[in-house]
């Protein structure tokens, strides 16, 4: 039998949760052409919730954040982050991206950049901050996911384990409500993804609210208080994570986890 | 045959007393020519490209077939289309007040050496441009850097990288394409042969009009390698 997680959490039914809901998702619908990818996705986000959304490749993880941060414009259907509606075409809407972090599969660093120019770019032109300031703020975050010393090097002078702490690490000095995570340790060698999680961890500690996409179950089992299963562009199953490993309810959802456990 | 004899026939110190200088004069017009019109071609080239890959059809297809055209015919018919066509319309060009610049040969040779090499530079910006990774615009999305900002500091430094070798290549094949120059009047370094050849008739002439083409590019060539270098330090 699996052990206990090391994290404690509490896990509240979605219903009842009474935090502050700060990503509200209804009727969301999205299509690639003719082809529907996301089908009617209702998602309430709260306060420091760390959810992680698994599922078969293809299923719409990728769309469905990507809506979040306006990656992508779903066709119908409303999604409010901190009661902002992102399908209008707003000023306001446009400027949700500051308040939410992406860490992306491929890490996506600059690579003509240093690791601290990086981490200072965004802060300083969107943000407004002068140099000294984001130049603090960068060491604090670099010093976090434990590159501090490395901030003068170059994207290609690091592993991709270190790179990946370097995109986190820049997703926060813009010190964003949400944080959200697309397959971040799918592109590691396996001996780079703990280090990687271990960051992951310590950030969901700190209490950010958090959407990863991942299929590392230990840390699902660690810190997600919900567990999302998509299939087909739906939200199949939404239960803490306890339930979805011990007794998924679809057949699906048994199916993949029989996948990848191996 | 002696040494002097060979020396007599291929840089002969009288030559080279009486023509020497024009041969430097006609090298810093070639120099001129080629450094105007590259640097105004880049950034017209710069322009053309973002019109190649902008969102508007009109601008769209404008700059496609301003592409099409100039790379698609010769510089030489360019440049008498320009010097010899254009400036058939004295009477228009006095009206617009754009006649001084329509008779001189030196402005239309170094117009239509800017249209050209701005058709080839866009052609290279845009490649360069398209090759910089989608993953690189979509994390200055996610960090909400704003347009300008993404093509200044992201895009623009990653594709110049990319095009700076194809970029070194124009510029040479302009250097070597500017002699045409020499068939509007210009006393350019080929413009100069010429005039030094009606009068010396010693083929040796050509040989240095050649060598210096050479020593040129050679010096273009090895630059570029140098800076490509510097640049591309951290990539490798
Ligand atoms: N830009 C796109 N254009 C067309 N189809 C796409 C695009 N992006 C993703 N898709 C398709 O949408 C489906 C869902 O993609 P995605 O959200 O990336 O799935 P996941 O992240 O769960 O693997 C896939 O079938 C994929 O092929
Ligand atoms: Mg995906």
């Amino acid at each position: 039998m699996h052990a206990q997680p090391a994290y404690v959490h509490n896990p509240v039914s979605p219903v009842t949760d009474t935090r502050k809901v700060v990503v509200d998702i209804a009727g969301l619908n999205k299509y690639y052409s003719a082809f529907h990818v996301l089908k009617g996705i209702d998602l309430k986000v709260h306060e420091g919730e760390r959810i992680v959304l698994c599922g078969p490749s293809g299923s719409g993880k990728s769309t469905l954040i990507r809506c979040i941060n306006r990656l992508e414009i779903a066709e119908q259907g409303r999604i409010l982050v901190n009661s902002t509606d992102l399908s209008q075409a707003t000023r306001e809407a446009a400027q949700v991206r500051s308040e939410i972090g992406m860490v992306f599969q491929h890490f996506n660093l600059f690579p003509h950049m240093s690791v601290l120019d990086n981490c200072i770019l965004a802060p300083m032109s969107v943000r407004g901050l002068s140099r000294k300031k984001a130049v603090e703020l960068a060491q604090h975050f670099l010093e976090k996911v434990g590159i501090a010393i490395q901030a003068n090097k170059y994207p290609s002078q690091l592993s991709g384990g270190q790179q990946q702490r370097v995109a986190i690490a820049r997703a926060l000095c813009m010190e964003p409500k949400i944080m959200l995570f697309d397959e971040p340790t799918s592109a590691l060698d396996p001996e780079m993804v703990s280090e990687v999680l271990d960051v992951m961890v310590k950030l969901a500690g700190s209490g950010m609210t958090m959407l990863c996409v991942t299929h590392e179950m230990g840390f699902a089992r660690q810190v997600a208080e919900r567990v999302l299963f998509l299939d087909g562009g739906m939200i199949i199953e939404d239960s803490p994570p306890e339930d979805f490993f011990n007794a998924p309810k679809s057949p699906r959802a048994k199916a993949f986890l029989a996948q990848i456990v191996h | 045959m002696s040494l002097a004899e060979l020396q007599n026939m291929f840089l002969s110190p009288e030559l080279l007393e009486r023509y020497g200088p024009r041969f430097i004069d006609g090298l810093l017009v070639t120099t001129k020519l080629v450094a105007i019109s590259f640097t105004l071609g880049a950034v017209l080239g710069l322009l053309i490209a973002l019109g190649r890959l902008s969102g508007n059809r009109f601008l769209r297809s404008f700059t496609g077939a301003y592409v099409y055209f100039f790379r698609g015919s010769p510089l030489l018919a360019q440049l008498f289309l320009l010097y010899y066509g254009l400036g058939s319309f004295k009477g228009f060009w006095q009206d617009v007040g754009l006649w001084w610049f329509f008779r001189d040969a030196w402005f239309c040779t170094l117009l239509a050496f800017t249209l050209n090499t701005a058709a080839y530079q866009a052609e290279i910006l845009r490649g360069s441009i398209l090759s910089v990774a989608q993953g690189q615009r979509e994390a200055s999305k996610a960090l909400n850097l704003s347009r300008w900002t993404t093509f200044r500091k992201i895009i623009l430094p990653q594709s110049l990288l990319v095009a700076i070798g194809p970029l070194g290549n124009e510029l040479i094949l302009m250097i070597k394409a500017s002699a045409i120059a020499s068939l509007v009047t210009i006393y350019d370094l080929m413009g100069v042969t010429k005039m030094v050849f009606s009068r010396s008739f010693d083929f040796q002439v050509y040989l240095w009009a050649a060598v210096l083409y050479l020593v040129i590019v050679e010096i273009v060539r090895r630059s570029l390698k140098f800076i490509e270098g510097r640049l591309g330090r951290h990539l490798q």
